[in-house]
């Protein structure tokens, strides 16, 4: 085994921030390099301070560390200073653990949360000297294999992937290890001899794992007609794997805690996977169905012992909507009667999203009893119309309850986050935005706060396995027109400011989000001409993904801003997160006539598969809805009250859509 | 919850920083000390304000890159403490939070109203490492600087580019010797009135000259025109050879 540190080491002080680049973190593996072990390179294909936080890969990360024949080491995409001075001298992507160039591990693993990190992808595996494509690699090469929200449509990587793990990994990583480790034993010395079509086999074996080599795709011009396994023995569809207990994985146990600013730079604890408020734009809550909450009394000793072993004085309890969990009020006190019990300072308790009511502002209070920096809210859409289509029943009066009770609590600064680019959005939702935050700004004023609203205003992108995987995405300079209405319509308000993202990088990201195998060529392209770091502005252009798109001879409107009809062959369709097809297409269409969905955990299930598809059933304390309401709002959408939503009852799997 | 505390006793700590740590930035750095005292909870006094932080001072900020076996920090713990029965062990405690290569190598309580380390470290001894020089070549350039009457040097200040003599600034300067890449200097520079950095001695000795490895060995405060350390290496230490750095101690 070798080290890069010798040549990496004189490199290191004239680049910025060096100790990216040093390891030496609190909780950090020290298993050493071992020829026997199955060696696990757990990339995060952008810098490290977005990568060390991700907490899908530290869970993989600890968990490989403990099992007999694995290891694991961790690596991030170099900054271009010093990947250039690498390129220059010939340095190899390397772990920060032992500085081990990442060619001599066995699987190079990669974490893929957002579509434009797929050109850094391309430029870790080139900068390990791996071949980027599955074709050209040689029998000795590591196994380059992805997880993450991302790999739902791997298809644009398709080429490039070796395998790809859809949904939660604890359990696979054992059994990937298993395969990997009987096909090194199998190569004779030096593994010369290996047969990667023989481990692509193995791997398309075990459940959760999609092997693109083993499946063609089929087109008609440029529809896409079926892709289908290419060898006997290999699933139709891949299904993605669940952990049924989140009890059984208390990871991470030895939170790694950095040594330079990350971005997310606190402890963090996951108190349940899964989602069911049904926003119907959320990829993340309809593939991470059912909801699996984390003991009460396991989250409580994760946190005392996290803080104590890390020193940090901040915890974030994660989830997608940390203020539905059983008894939160509970574990929130909790929390802070075992810090108050150290004496070493408060300890400030975050909550990554909060709930659009007066509960939400509740919990902050109790939460943040030292700071009053700003909250955030996300009511995603400027009218309740909009809003029953995306599915985030939230009431005018609901925002204007928390943000009052925010002003009361002494905050001074709201942000409100919005998508915009929404199905059937109309100038009048755009412009709800804007008359929401003018309205949270006069509620301020009325209390004589000298208040400030911060609107952040998102393109929206269809993305795979949710009701809008249907819905034409908004052209980039329609999204760019509807942030100028915005923009206008703000510009005379003191008190609202406007932030937006991008629409360019928008489109990009949609280029990807649907895109087919095809795709993978513009990727390569892009990555070619210099386009890493796509998620960070000095580095994005959009002409070098329409200049690969157009030299691909491929159509962005097709592939982005078309809606797709009922029976189109979708690229992910031999994939599968347990959603039943036509249950999207029934949601779709409800969101279309303006029909909301109840959350299924406190109400009747409406077998959207997730959980009838795999034998599971969500596991949460307590089966009521804090603070009334299946939406949490408040709203009793079970007797239909006040708010004007149709209650969905149990349809089965086979009923047709019907508009 | 109490966010601000009584300011009890003030602590001084002395630490040295080698091997890979030392691309630590002096800003993270801090961060991590911080870290490093609630896990041994330790309580510390913390400031008043909006966002109550632990009152941590340290000595002149160590270049990123740079390794040294005299840096300092000063604490003040909560009054809730008493200090006695914890001072012995606290040097072993803390290196055992801290990063591999960051080791505590004593501590002292200090007296009431000590000068801050801010206001009273007035100079620095370096060894600094010269790449692609001959040790010929260096020891002229060597020479030429300690004989220069005058060093104009153009460099940025506060985000300016003044020009002023540095000469006052260099107290001593000698040439150690060979190393494997390079020539070592040793250089013992003052921070205050004028202060130079290692870097801008490098750039004096030769536009163009690498430097490899700096190393700080002393920071010195002068009272009453005796120059002495802030904290000597204790022996009350705890023995720990595998982290203890080499240190020679001041003439």
């Amino acid at each position: 085994m070798t080290t890069v540190w010798p040549d990496l080491e004189p490199l290191l002080p004239s680049v910025q921030k060096p100790a990216r680049y040093i390891g030496c973190e609190d909780g950090a593996a020290a298993k050493p390099p071992d020829p026997s072990l199955v060696s696990w390179l757990m990339t995060y294909p952008d810098t490290y301070e977005i990568g060390l936080p991700n907490q899908g890969l530290q869970i993989l990360y600890e968990i490989a560390n403990e099992l007999d024949d694995a290891r694991a080491d961790r690596a991030y995409a170099p900054w271009t200073d010093l990947e250039a001075e690498m390129r220059a001298k010939g340095l190899p992507l390397f772990s920060v653990e032992h500085h081990t160039p990442a060619d001599e591990f066995d699987i190079l693993a990669f974490n893929l949360s957002a579509e434009l990190t797929y050109t850094n992808l391309l430029n870790c595996v080139d900068l390990a000297r791996v071949p980027v494509r599955v074709a050209d690699r040689r029998p000795t090469d590591p196994l380059v294999i992805a997880g993450g929200h991302c790999t739902y449509n791997p298809e644009p990587l398709a080429d490039f992937l070796d395998a790809v793990v859809l949904g939660d990994g604890e359990e696979v990583i054992a059994e990937i290890t298993r395969v990997v480790r009987e096909w090194k034993a199998s190569g004779g010395e030096h593994g010369r001899d290996r047969d990667r079509t023989e481990v692509h086999l193995a791997l398309a074996a075990l459940e959760g794992v999609y092997v693109p080599a083993l499946y063609d795709a089929e087109y008609d011009g440029p529809r896409l007609i079926a892709t289908r396994p290419n060898r006997p023995g290999v699933p139709e569809v891949v299904e993605k794997r669940t952990v049924a207990d989140l009890g059984d994985w208390p990871y991470p146990k030895n939170q790694l805690v950095p040594l330079t600013e990350v971005v997310h730079d606190r402890l963090s604890v996951e108190v349940f996977r899964g989602c069911t408020r049904g926003c119907r734009f959320c990829q993340a809550g309809m593939i991470t169905r059912p909801v699996r909450e984390r003991p009460a009394d396991q989250v409580r000793s994760m946190v005392a012992k996290g803080l104590a072993r890390s020193g940090y004085d901040e915890v974030s309890l994660t989830s997608l909507s940390t203020a539905d969990f059983s008894g939160i009020d509970g574990v929130v006190k909790g929390i802070t009667d075992d810090a108050a019990q150290t004496g070493c300072g408060p300890v400030t308790v975050a909550l990554p999203s909060l709930r659009v009511d007066a509960f939400g502002v509740k919990l902050a209070t109790q939460l943040n009893q030292a700071r009053r920096a700003g909250l955030t809210f996300a009511p995603e859409a400027g009218t309740w119309r909009m809003r029953q289509i995306i599915n985030k029943l939230i009431r005018e009066e609901d925002l204007y309850e928390a943000v009052d009770a925010a002003y009361e609590a002494g905050w001074q600064r709201v942000k409100l986050y919005f998508l915009t680019g929404l199905p059937s959005e109309t100038d009048l939702d755009t412009l709800g935005i804007a008359e929401l935050a003018k309205n949270c700004v006069d509620l301020g004023k009325s209390k004589g706060k000298r208040s400030s609203v911060t609107v952040s205003v998102g393109g929206f992108v269809p993305k795979p396995f949710t009701p809008f995987q249907w819905f034409g995405q908004n052209t980039s300079d329609e999204l760019q027109r509807k942030i100028n209405l915005l923009r206008d319509d703000t510009r005379k308000s003191k008190g609202v400011q406007l932030k937006w993202h991008d629409p360019k990088a928008t489109l990009a990201e949609g280029i990807n989000s649907r895109g087919d195998r095809r795709i993978g060529r513009v990727i390569e392209r892009v990555w070619r001409a210099g386009g890493t770091f796509q998620e960070w502005t000095e580095h994005f252009d959009l002409d070098r993904w329409t200049d690969a798109m157009a030299a691909e001879g491929l159509d962005i409107d097709w592939y982005v801003h078309r809606h797709r009809a009922e029976d189109e062959v979708l690229p992910w369709d031999h994939l599968s997160a347990g959603l039943h097809k036509d249950f999207l297409w029934q949601d779709w269409m409800d969101a279309l006539d303006e029909v909301g969905l109840p959350d299924c955990r406190w109400t009747p299930c409406y077998d959207c598969g997730a959980c009838t598809g795999y034998g599971i059933e969500h596991r949460v304390a307590s089966a009521t809805p804090p603070a009334g309401g299946s939406q949490g709002t408040a709203q009793d959408l079970g007797t239909g009250g006040a708010v004007p939503v149709q209650l969905l009852g149990t349809r089965p799997s086979t009923t047709e859509a019907s508009a | 919850m109490n966010a601000v505390s009584q300011q009890g006793t003030r602590l001084r700590f002395r630490y040295a920083e080698v091997g890979k740590v030392r691309f630590i930035s002096h800003r993270d750095l801090a961060r991590l000390m911080e870290r490093a005292f609630r896990q041994i909870g330790l309580p510390l006094a913390y400031s008043e304000g909006y966002r109550p932080r632990p009152r941590l001072s340290f000595g002149l900020a160590l270049p990123t890159a740079a390794s040294s076996d005299a840096e300092y920090v000063d604490v003040s713990v909560a009054t809730t403490v008493d200090v006695d029965p914890l001072i012995d062990d606290l040097p072993h405690r803390l290196s055992a939070a801290l990063p591999d290569g960051i080791s505590v190598t004593a501590v002292a309580v200090l007296e009431p109203g000590a000068v801050s380390l801010q206001q009273v470290i007035a100079s620095c001894t370096w060894r600094i490492e010269l790449l692609d020089v001959a040790v010929d070549d260096a020891a002229d350039r060597v020479q030429r600087i300690v004989a220069a009457p005058t060093l104009p040097l153009e460099r940025e200040r506060k985000g300016k580019l003044t020009t002023s003599d540095v000469r006052p600034a260099i107290l001593d300067l000698e040439l150690v010797g060979p190393t494997r890449n390079g020539v070592e200097l040793e250089a013992h520079l003052a921070t205050k009135p004028t202060s130079l950095r290692p870097a801008e001695l490098v750039r004096l000795v030769g536009e163009g000259i690498g430097i490899g490895q700096v190393h700080r060995t002393h920071q010195w405060m002068i009272i009453d025109d005796i120059r002495s350390e802030p904290l000597a290496e204790a022996s009350t230490c705890p023995p720990d050879a595998s982290t203890r750095p080499t240190y020679e101690l001041a003439s």
